[in-house]
C-alpha cells in the first residue's frame, strides 16, 4: 500500500462520529475516502461552507460551489454557506473538533512547520493561509507527514522551518509509525509491521519514549 | 473619499441609482492605489472588474486578496500579476500563482501575509470602525514580528491593525441601483467582508435587479457600503466560465 493511503487510512481513525472536521491540502483530503459506516463527519472548508459532499458530475457543477482549492463540491442536506468571518468564528472559535494537517517538520514539543520555506533569501512561501488560525482553535490536532525526507528525520527535536503554531500537535502519523504529543513529550505509541522501536529510533531524531501497550499500526478501526 | 463619488454629490441625489459602467466607476482609479479583490482563489471573483484593470493598465497596485489565484490557470488576479500591475500582495496565501512566486523572488513584488483568520478580522475592524483586533493565532511564529502583544484576562493576543483600500472590488450574485447585494454560495467568502472596508466599493454582479427585487433578508450588503454597482458576466456566462475553468483544469470529467 502506497504511503499517501496508508497515512490516511490511519487518520481517519482519530476522527469520531459527528466531529466537525477541517481537513487540510494533500493527504488530509483523501481521509474523507476512509471513513468506516459508523463514522459521518461535518465537514467545513475554510472558504465558507459545512456539510459539503464529494466531487459533482459534469452538470451538476456549479460556479459558486468549490471548496478553498476552488475544486467544485457538492453540498449535502443541511448544509450551510458562510463569509469569511464566520468561518474562521468557526475555526478559531473552538467549533473546530479536529483537524488533520500535513506537516513539513514536527518536533517533540508539539511544534508543526507547514507555512514557509525559503523562495529566496529572506522571501518565504507559500503562506500559512487558514492554518494558524486552525492550529490553535481546532480542539485535536493530527499532524500528517513523510516519517523522513533526503534529507533524513522530519521529527525533529526542534524544527528548522519557520513554525506554524507551538505546542499545538496532539498525534503525528507518519507512513511508519503513530506519536502521541504530551506534556512531557513524544509517545510512540503504533509501528507498521515489519519495524522494531530500534528502526524507528533510527530514523527519528526527536526524543520519545514507547507506550507500554506499543502495538501494531491500525490501517481500519 | 473618492472624486467622484463624493458626499456632495450623493446628497444631490447620486446614491438613488449607484449603476454605473467599470470605466466610470474606475474613471479616478490612480497608480500606485491599494486595492481590495474579493473572491477566494478566483470563485466570487469581480472578473470583469479585473479584466478593465489589466485594459486600463493602472499599476504599482497594493493588492490586498484573502488567497492567491486559481491555481495553475491565467485565470482572476493571475491577468494582474501576468501584466505587470501589482507593487505589493497582502495575503494568507501566495502560493498557487507562480507569476507573482516569480516576481515575489526576483524582487518586483513585495508580499505581506496575514494569517486567514486575521486578515479577515483586519479587514473587518476597518470596515467597522473599530482600532484593531487581538487574536492569539500567530503568537510564537514570525506573524508576531513587530506587534504589539497584549495581555487581556491573563491571556496573550497579538494586536493587529485595521486594514482598508482606496478601493474595494467585490463580486455579488444580484444587486439593485441603490447598492444592496445579494450573494450566492460561496461566492460569499471576503466580498461582504471587504465591501464595508474600501474607501470607494464597487460591485459587480451577475445580475443587475429592481429595487424591491432582492428581499431584505437576502440583503448581504446593505446599500450604504456600495458606491457602484457595475454589470458583471450574466449568470449563464458566469456558469460556463467555471465550468470551462474546471474542465480546462480537470478538476470535474
Amino acid at each position: 500500500m502506497e504511503a499517501r493511503e496508508m497515512i490516511a487510512r490511519r487518520a481517519a481513525i482519530e476522527l469520531s462520529d459527528g466531529h466537525v472536521v477541517n481537513l487540510g491540502y494533500g493527504v488530509p483530503t483523501a481521509v474523507a475516502n476512509y471513513l468506516p459506516a459508523n463514522v459521518e463527519l461535518i465537514l467545513q472548508s475554510e472558504n465558507g461552507c459545512l456539510l459539503f459532499g464529494p466531487t459533482p458530475n459534469l452538470g451538476d457543477e456549479d460556479p459558486d460551489v468549490a471548496n478553498a482549492g476552488a475544486q467544485p463540491i457538492s453540498l449535502m442536506p443541511g448544509a450551510a454557506v458562510f463569509d469569511l468571518a464566520t468561518s474562521f468564528s468557526i475555526i478559531r472559535g473552538g467549533y473546530v473538533d479536529a483537524t488533520v494537517l500535513g506537516a513539513l517538520e514536527v518536533d517533540q514539543e508539539g511544534n508543526i512547520a507547514n507555512w514557509a520555506m525559503p523562495l529566496a533569501p529572506g522571501k518565504l512561501a507559500p503562506g500559512m493561509g487558514g492554518a494558524m488560525d486552525l492550529l490553535v482553535g481546532a480542539r485535536k490536532v493530527v499532524a500528517t507527514l513523510l516519517h523522513s525526507s533526503k534529507r533524513g528525520s522530519k521529527i525533529l527535536k526542534r524544527c528548522h522551518l519557520p513554525i506554524t503554531a507551538k505546542g499545538v500537535v496532539d498525534v503525528i502519523i507518519t507512513e511508519k509509525a503513530v506519536f502521541e504529543v504530551t506534556r512531557d513529550g513524544l509517545v510512540l505509541t503504533e509501528i507498521i509491521e515489519g519495524l522494531t522501536v530500534d528502526d524507528i529510533r533510527s530514523i527519528t531524531e526527536a526524543d520519545f519514549v514507547v507506550a507500554e501497550n506499543v502495538g501494531l499500526y491500525q490501517l481500519s478501526s | 473619499m473618492i472624486e467622484g463619488f463624493s458626499h456632495e454629490e450623493l446628497v444631490k441625489g447620486k446614491f438613488m441609482d449607484k449603476v454605473t459602467s467599470l470605466d466610470q466607476a474606475l474613471e479616478n482609479i490612480h497608480d500606485g492605489a491599494t486595492i481590495m479583490l474579493g473572491g477566494f482563489a478566483g470563485v466570487g471573483a469581480p472578473l470583469k472588474t479585473i479584466d478593465k484593470l489589466v485594459e486600463i493598465g493602472v499599476k504599482d497596485l497594493t493588492v490586498i486578496a484573502v488567497v492567491n489565484a486559481y491555481p495553475g490557470q491565467d485565470f482572476g488576479i493571475a491577468l494582474l500579476f501576468k501584466s505587470h500591475l501589482v507593487k505589493k500582495l497582502i495575503t494568507s496565501h501566495s502560493g498557487t500563482c507562480q507569476i507573482a512566486l516569480d516576481q515575489y523572488a526576483n524582487g518586483e513584488i513585495e508580499i505581506e501575509y496575514f494569517p486567514m483568520g486575521t486578515f479577515i478580522e483586519k479587514i473587518r475592524a476597518g470596515g467597522a470602525g473599530l482600532g484593531g483586533v487581538l487574536t492569539a493565532t500567530g503568537l510564537g511564529t514570525l506573524v508576531e514580528e513587530g506587534k504589539e502583544k497584549l495581555t487581556v484576562q491573563g491571556k496573550e493576543y497579538l494586536l493587529e491593525l485595521p486594514l482598508r483600500a482606496d478601493y474595494a472590488f467585490i463580486k455579488g450574485y444580484r444587486g439593485d441601483k441603490y447598492g444592496n447585494i445579494q450573494y450566492r454560495g460561496v461566492a460569499l467568502n471576503s466580498n461582504p467582508i471587504m465591501a464595508t472596508a474600501g474607501d470607494c466599493t464597487v460591485a459587480e454582479v451577475n445580475e443587475i435587479v429592481d429595487v424591491g427585487s432582492v428581499q431584505p433578508n437576502s440583503v448581504g450588503t446593505p446599500s450604504v457600503f456600495v458606491q457602484a454597482v457595475v454589470q458583471g458576466h450574466p449568470f449563464e456566462n458566469h456558469k460556463k466560465i467555471y465550468t470551462d475553468l474546471w474542465l480546462r483544469s480537470k478538476q470535474i470529467k
